[in-house]
């Protein structure tokens, strides 16, 4: 077998210098090349969803209406959810950094399905040219959650090619899931049972499970919103006694899972950088592995709470705001177990640390302030202001995004075989922190003070801390454009990463950076825990004399 | 190093773990189709708890026996599609062409008894699209015509189902014609096919009573 091993100029063969043509690319079925292309697609659609964010918070500078009309701000505030939503959230961990680490964590050559892999990316880049074509013809102005009546008799925007994009884009992470979830089943590695498997694939496996099940109900019910706006064949009519509030049933049965869809990758990303970097194994690792679980099956059972004010009935709320306090035991014990882990650590402040940091005091804002939300009586009072925009874009945003950022940088040389520069690295994490905190931490008290969103005027007692938002914006801009320049650059000039730069367990740190085309040279064996790093640590003190 | 067999594919070591994987990630699938068709079931069942009589009124402009005939041949035709499962199995080239071709023929049937069936309703005015008169009768029209969006969905996407697996069937079936023997891999991929066309069946088997018997006598 080593006749393979190297090219013909004698450098060591990897999954990028297996092939340099663009056919190469574009037929490839390994995990990780998808992985790439997912990652370029993804981040072409996160700047394109942030420039419609910079748009409003340009608008919201001022009370007035000055930079755009209603009808202009409708569309942008939709659009930034639309394309967020399922063309960057939903994908971002578990198509790029899971795809490329779920077979080489659990010891696999291939995801279980790998030509459904490649299809998984063409579908999303079909789902995503619809949704570019609805952008160009006009955009959509529903907001991201499609609510009929408006969406089905009375909408003007372009509200077909939304719904076509998105239900085109739902079929590939029903296939990433497929494929995630029948990996973790059936490919791991001799020895690797389910408890020794690292949190990150735990985290994906449950998403892929929320995936399965979550999504298909989102495409029948876009199905039936197409189905009654193009024929009028009323399913949620209320002229023919169909009941609008059965969509946002439907709509939230699949939605408030795929908030979970949207969570659950960062924290395993975060618990393998916390291990790492405090030099500890997990916490309560099993704990932690199974509230990934419980959060998911827990998760299915809360889409009620979207609906308080709905005129859904009064019991039904009640029994949706007491399960949707149940999702805080198992949040609340990843947390605790976390920063247990942190308790005695060596604790090196790299650029992952930073954002993994980052991102359990971000995510402990926003999942507290989801409490608030899930109670009733608070909720009537908030509902709809800028209270619940701050809420969820500190999970969104302050935890999966920076969750995503931080394992980009921790995989960096996994994927590129270099290291990014970490002086860089640190600035830009400081950045997005801080600037993340400017924008939205003045959003939870625009909303206690009752500023509603959606709106593109506001009362001028509302401008310091609007003003104060768009500051926090622009920083937060300044800060996710840093990594992709220093980011492209270490891929030529960055220092020569090794196998494993940051001493870290898991498989998928014995292979080599970038990995062979077929992961591992040999069938890796596994015979221990997961985050063995009081094993790493004798052995290296042993290797030091 | 032994000699991978012809029908093993990349991340796989063996046939089984193959064979494992495959079925599990079309059990998956179907699991999502589950829920798909779920959600629909859910709807219909609210509406039909929320009129029961608009929904039995509309319900009995439905043909309950050419309903019959067609579950009847459904089930025929699952019957088959588990012989020609087993004749593969069992290597026998022509027992599985055979069975594959009276599981498409009784499948195509199927779809030409449905669309009569459509023909009709077209006829007495039941289809409720633009440009088209929708009258149903009775007391309770608008929720008539709730019944028929409803059934319309419910049996359409039924059907786009069962043309797939019709689709799928003759392609096997030209398979299996133009080979002379029948491998690993075709065994495989005939049982994921099978376990396809016995979900189209059970679905109906649901929509078939929700749909038609709910009128009574």
């Amino acid at each position: 077998m080593t006749s393979v091993t190297t090219t013909s100029q004698g450098q060591e063969r990897h999954y990028l210098n297996a092939g340099y043509s663009i056919r190469s690319w574009l037929l490839t079925t390994d995990h990780k090349r998808i992985a790439i292309l997912y990652l370029l697609t993804i981040t072409f659609f996160f700047f394109v969803g942030g420039a419609m964010a910079t748009l409003f918070r340009l608008e919201l500078l001022t009370p007035a209406a000055d930079l755009v009309s209603a009808d202009t701000y409708n569309r942008l505030f939709s659009m930034h959810g639309v394309i967020m939503v399922w063309f960057f959230l939903v994908p971002a961990i578990p198509a790029t950094l899971g795809n490329f680490l779920v077979p080489l964590m659990v010891g696999a050559s291939d995801m279980a399905f790998p030509r459904l892999n490649l299809a998984s990316w063409y579908i999303f880049l079909l789902g995503g040219l619809f949704t570019l074509t609805m952008m160009i013809v006009g955009g959509v102005d529903t907001g991201w959650t499609f609510y009929t009546p408006y969406s089905t008799a009375f909408s003007n925007s372009a509200v077909i090619l939304a719904i076509v994009g998105v239900f085109i884009a739902g079929f590939s992470s029903i296939f990433t899931g497929i494929n995630i979830i029948v990996t973790v089943h059936k490919l791991r590695a001799p020895g690797l049972t389910w408890f020794r498997l690292p949190l990150f694939i735990w985290a994906n496996y449950a998403t892929s499970v929320i995936m399965v099940l979550a999504t298909p109900i989102l495409a029948i019910t876009l199905v039936l919103v197409a189905v009654e706006r193009l024929l009028g064949i009323g399913i949620f009519d209320p002229a023919l006694g169909g009941d609008p509030l059965l969509f946002q049933h439907l709509f939230w049965f699949y939605s408030h899972p795929a908030v979970y869809i949207m969570i659950l990758p960062g924290m395993g990303v975060v618990s393998e950088m916390i291990a790492a970097f405090a030099r500890r194994p997990v916490f309560g690792y099993k704990f932690v592995a199974l509230s990934s679980v419980a959060i998911a099956v827990v998760g299915f059972l809360v889409w009620g709470h979207h609906m308080f004010v709905s005129g859904q009935s009064i019991y039904a709320g009640m029994v949706f705001s007491f399960l949707s306090f149940l999702v805080a035991i198992p949040s609340a014990i990843k947390v605790f177990n976390w920063t247990a882990s942190l308790h005695g650590g060596s604790i090196a402040l790299d650029t992952p640390m930073l954002y993994a940091l980052g991102f359990i005091g971000l995510f402990t804002m926003g999942g507290l302030t989801g409490l608030y939300l899930a109670s009733l009586a608070v909720d009537v009072h908030v509902h709809d202001t800028y209270f619940i925009v701050a809420h969820f874009h500190y999970i969104m945003v302050g935890g999966m995004v920076m969750a995503y950022i931080g394992g980009l940088h921790y995989w960096w040389p996994k994927f590129t075989g270099r290291l990014y520069p970490e002086w860089w690295g640190r600035i830009s994490a400081i950045l997005i922190f801080f600037g993340f905190n400017l924008t939205f931490f003045p959003q939870f008290i625009l909303g206690y003070q009752g500023m509603p969103r959606r709106y593109h005027v506001y009362a001028p007692e509302f401008q310091v801390l609007n003003v104060m938002s768009t500051a926090g914006a622009s920083i937060l801009a300044v800060g996710y454009i840093f990594p992709i320049f220093y980011l492209l650059w270490s891929l030529r000039r960055g220092e020569r990463a090794g196998p494993n730069p940051w001493r870290a367990t898991g498989l998928e740190w014995q292979t080599a950076s970038p990995p062979p085309p077929h992961n591992f040279e040999r069938q890796p064996v596994v015979s221990g825990q997961p985050y063995d790093y009081d094993a790493v640590a004798t052995e290296e003190s042993l290797r030091d004399e | 190093m032994n000699e991978r067999p012809a029908a093993l594919g990349h991340p796989y070591d063996d046939l089984e773990q193959q064979r494992d994987a495959a079925t599990m990630g079309m059990w998956l699938f179907l699991a999502t189709e589950v829920l798909f068709f779920g959600a629909l079931f859910v709807g219909y069942t609210v509406y039909r708890i929320a009129y029961p009589q608009g929904f039995s009124e509309a319900s009995r402009h439905l043909d309950a026996t050419l309903g019959a005939v067609n579950t009847g041949l459904l089930l025929t035709s699952s019957f088959f599609m588990a012989l020609a499962v087993w004749a593969a199995g069992r290597r026998r080239r022509r027992l599985v062409l055979l069975f594959l071709l009276l599981t498409m023929f009784l499948g195509l049937g199927f779809l030409g008894i449905k669309g009569f069936e459509w023909y009709q309703e077209f006829r007495q005015n039941l289809v409720p699209l633009p440009g088209l008169t929708f009258e149903a009768g009775g007391d309770f029209p608008q929720q008539s015509e709730l019944f028929f969006n409803f059934y319309f969905i419910m049996t359409g996407l039924h059907a786009v189902h069962l043309l797939i697996g019709v689709l799928l069937v003759g392609f096997f079936a030209v398979l299996v014609w133009r080979r002379t023997r029948i491998g690993e891999a075709f065994i495989m991929q005939l049982e994921l096919l099978g376990l396809y066309w016995h979900f189209v069946d059970v679905v109906w088997i649901f929509l078939f009573p929700l749909l038609y018997l709910l009128g009574g006598t």
